[in-house]
């Protein structure tokens, strides 16, 4: 029988070349799959990773957008993996980002039509409030009756598709809408929206928060002691005590930071590309980011990193399907393997096999 | 070699030189054509059928039409981006298929003016962008004309997803026809906020069949309501596609969107050079609302009564919204042989009178 075992000092060395490694695993077992499709594999895994980069055709476009789709992925990651160094587990970010975009909107049509300079700088506040009150409903159960937060965060995204669901058919519908549901297009709206900030690019205001929040998630987990006190408690609760860290103070604000980052994202994305509130306005940017989180290790640069791989396989996998008709799922369960791949590596560079029973 | 036979070889060869180089013209440019689906073509419904007519439509240009397809696109920020790389990759005339993708084509059709869009149900038109719909309520008035014959308990369902115009026109047709066959008939209704989710399907054909339902309509795309009406021994109608597997019994019939002879007449109008911008709403009469076969398990003479509505309707002789109609709360909508015109229909928000419940909003 085999069983793990923990290393008890995982190599630096493998630590930096896994995630290399199973990127290259990736391209052969999705070139055997793309083989097997009828597909030449290397054009497939070529215009995956390549030409959202650098094709004529593609890349001017692409690039900019890789950043674009990272973006919110990023943001939220970036809160999340906060929470998740310290044991904290919000699974519920996808409700939060939901809840933010509402809140945000909500700000932006009690407004319409007026044009103030503040209403997008409010909306950008609701939007973080949002997200964080959402947040602060788990984290008040959990502190005042010991509630499991995995749970509550993750039942309350369904909640909150609901009040989507309301809002995009109730209160929000565009009353010029000619009864379609969605709310009126933000994008339209000059003082509420989120804009273009270099033209041609589409890069917004939220790909500048995402960027500014990887640099305050660096700097507080290195200097500041908030983010001493996430480290200890993650590692060993009772050092922490000792430590001087009060469990449900750091259990709120970790949660009250997540949520905030994911509201920020769905205002930024609602305000900006996205437009509206309708009832299909979130796509998984929350469940998506738990990923990223890991894939990027916890750590705010790898988080950078693994959103940006995710993105580029995402729109890498949308011109392999015009170019080469892969059919979406080929990208889908390539996309799988990477991610398998790269968590499946990673528990190997952290345990060792052992063979049980092998002695007998 | 005689000079005559050298010069029917010079005119053969001629020939073969010119067709050869057009040939080589055509293949060298095919007309690029792209596609953006909200699901996957094996839904088996709404996007099942937007592929098939691009299949038919492939068939019948041959090699003068390539057609680049993006699966599975959200409606939203991603939609915007991949009809972007549709029109980067070279496309020409791209087909946008979902009702969410309206405000995305319009920006997207803005940065590229040399290239033809076309809308599947919206209402926002440019110079470039047309706007293409089904009257889907013209084979609500068949399929709800044989469900009032076909009931015995006097009571249809219809299991409905989203209050939108489109739902709200079919659930207002079918009932119109079923009662105008049968007074007695009354029609639950079941919202399940989706057009695709099995489980819900099956729940609320299940909770209407436990309501005396012997009849089901459904406006959603899977056939997990169709399953239920076999067990219950009950009818149902196909949606989207024929679901064909499900006949004699409890498949009775079905509405089918067939959009072939709409792309095939686009196609050919760009190759023409004759695309303009428009906003075309299409019924039985062009076949793109097409009533699937109706099986032995009707009687002959109710087949025979759906079909001539059907006759009436594709010639033009009978709009199903016609007059005398009044609305849910008895206020008066058509006056005698008043037929609803088209901007009323596309706005549609109201149940007409005799049918029960509130319409969601």
């Amino acid at each position: 029988m085999l069983t793990l075992e923990k290393r008890p000092n995982p190599s630096r060395f493998w630590t930096i070349v896994t995630p290399l490694l199973a990127v290259a695993l990736t391209m052969i077992a999705g070139g055997l799959l793309f083989a097997i499709l009828g597909k030449n594999p290397v054009e497939a895994i070529r215009t995956i990773f390549w030409d959202p980069l650098f094709n004529e055709q593609f890349a001017a476009y692409s690039r900019p957008q890789l950043l674009v789709k990272a973006g919110p992925l990023v943001l939220i990651a970036v809160g999340l993996s906060l929470g998740f160094r310290a044991n904290i587990w919000n699974i519920g970010a996808e409700g939060q980002y939901i809840m933010g975009a509402i809140c945000g909107t909500a700000v932006a049509l009690a407004f319409y039509p007026a044009e103030h300079w503040y209403i997008f700088p409010l909306m950008i506040l609701a939007g973080a409030l949002g997200g964080w009150g959402w947040a602060m409903i788990p984290a008040f159960l959990k502190n005042r009756f010991g509630t499991n937060e995995i749970l509550v965060s993750l039942m309350l995204v369904y909640v909150a598709e609901n009040v989507e669901s309301w809002m995009a058919f109730g209160p929000m519908r565009n009353p010029q809408g000619m009864g379609f549901p969605g709310s009126r297009n933000l994008q339209q709206y000059p003082a509420a929206a989120n804009p273009e900030l270099i033209p041609g690019t589409g890069i917004h205001w939220g790909v500048v928060a995402a960027g500014l929040a990887v640099l305050l998630a660096y700097a507080l987990l290195k200097r500041h002691i908030f983010g001493f006190h996430v480290r200890v408690a993650g590692q060993s609760p009772r050092a922490a005590r000792f430590a001087g860290v009060e469990p449900k103070r750091l259990f709120t604000l970790c949660m009250g930071i997540s949520g905030a980052c994911a509201g920020l994202a769905g205002l930024f994305e609602v305000a900006g590309p996205s437009g509206q509130i309708t009832d299909s306005f979130n796509v998984g940017y929350g469940f998506t980011a738990i990923i990223v989180a890991y894939l990027g290790r916890l750590h705010p640069i790898g988080i950078l990193l693994a959103g940006l791989l995710l993105a580029l396989t995402y729109i890498g996998g949308e011109i392999a399907q015009l170019q080469l008709n892969l059919p979406a799922s080929a990208i889908q369960a390539f996309q799988g393997m990477l991610l398998f791949f790269l968590l499946g590596l990673d528990v190997l560079s952290n345990y060792r096999i052992k063979r049980k029973g092998a002695q007998k | 070699m005689k000079r005559r036979d050298f010069l029917a070889g010079t005119a053969a060869t001629g020939t073969v030189l010119a067709s050869g180089l057009a040939n080589r013209a055509m293949a060298a440019e095919p007309l690029k054509v792209g596609f953006i689906y909200l699901g996957v073509p094996g839904d088996g419904g709404w996007t099942y059928q937007h592929d098939q007519a691009r299949q038919k439509m492939l068939a019948h240009f041959g090699k003068a039409v390539e057609t680049k397809v993006i699966e599975n696109v959200p409606e939203g920020a991603d939609a915007e981006r991949s009809i972007t790389q549709l029109a980067l990759a070279g496309c020409k005339l791209i087909f946008t298929t979902s009702f969410g993708y309206m405000d995305p084509t319009i920006n997207v059709a803005k940065k590229f003016p040399n290239v033809k869009f076309e809308h599947c149900t919206g209402y926002k038109r440019a110079a470039n962008v047309s706007t293409y719909d089904a009257r889907f309520y013209e084979g609500r008035a068949v399929i709800g004309t044989i469900a009032g014959r076909m009931t015995k308990t006097n009571k249809i369902g219809y299991i409905a997803t989203f209050p939108i115009p489109e739902v709200v026109q079919g659930i207002n047709s079918a009932y119109i026809h079923a009662k105008k066959v049968n007074p007695n008939v009354e029609m639950k209704i079941i919202w399940v906020s989706t057009w695709f989710d099995p489980a819900k399907e099956a729940d609320a054909a299940q909770a209407m069949i436990d309501a005396g339902v012997d009849v089901l309509m459904q406006h959603t795309d899977s056939t997990a309501a169709m399953a239920k009406a076999k067990a219950a021994g009950i009818y149902a109608f196909g949606q989207s596609s024929d679901m064909i597997q499900y006949a004699p019994k409890p498949r009775i019939s079905s509405i089918i969107d067939n959009w072939a002879p709409y792309y095939i007449q686009r196609v050919q109008d760009v190759l023409d050079g004759k695309w303009k911008s428009e906003g075309v709403w299409m019924g039985i009469g062009s076949g793109v609302v097409e009533i699937g076969e109706i099986t032995d398990a009707v009687p002959a003479e109710v087949k025979a009564e759906a079909l001539a509505l059907k006759d009436k309707i594709a010639k033009g002789e009978y709009a199903p919204f016609t007059g005398p109609l009044n609305k849910q709360d008895g206020s008066p909508w058509l006056k005698a042989g008043e037929v609803a015109k088209d901007d009323v229909l596309s706005g549609l928000n109201f149940y007409v009178e005799g049918i029960q419940g509130k319409l969601p909003t």
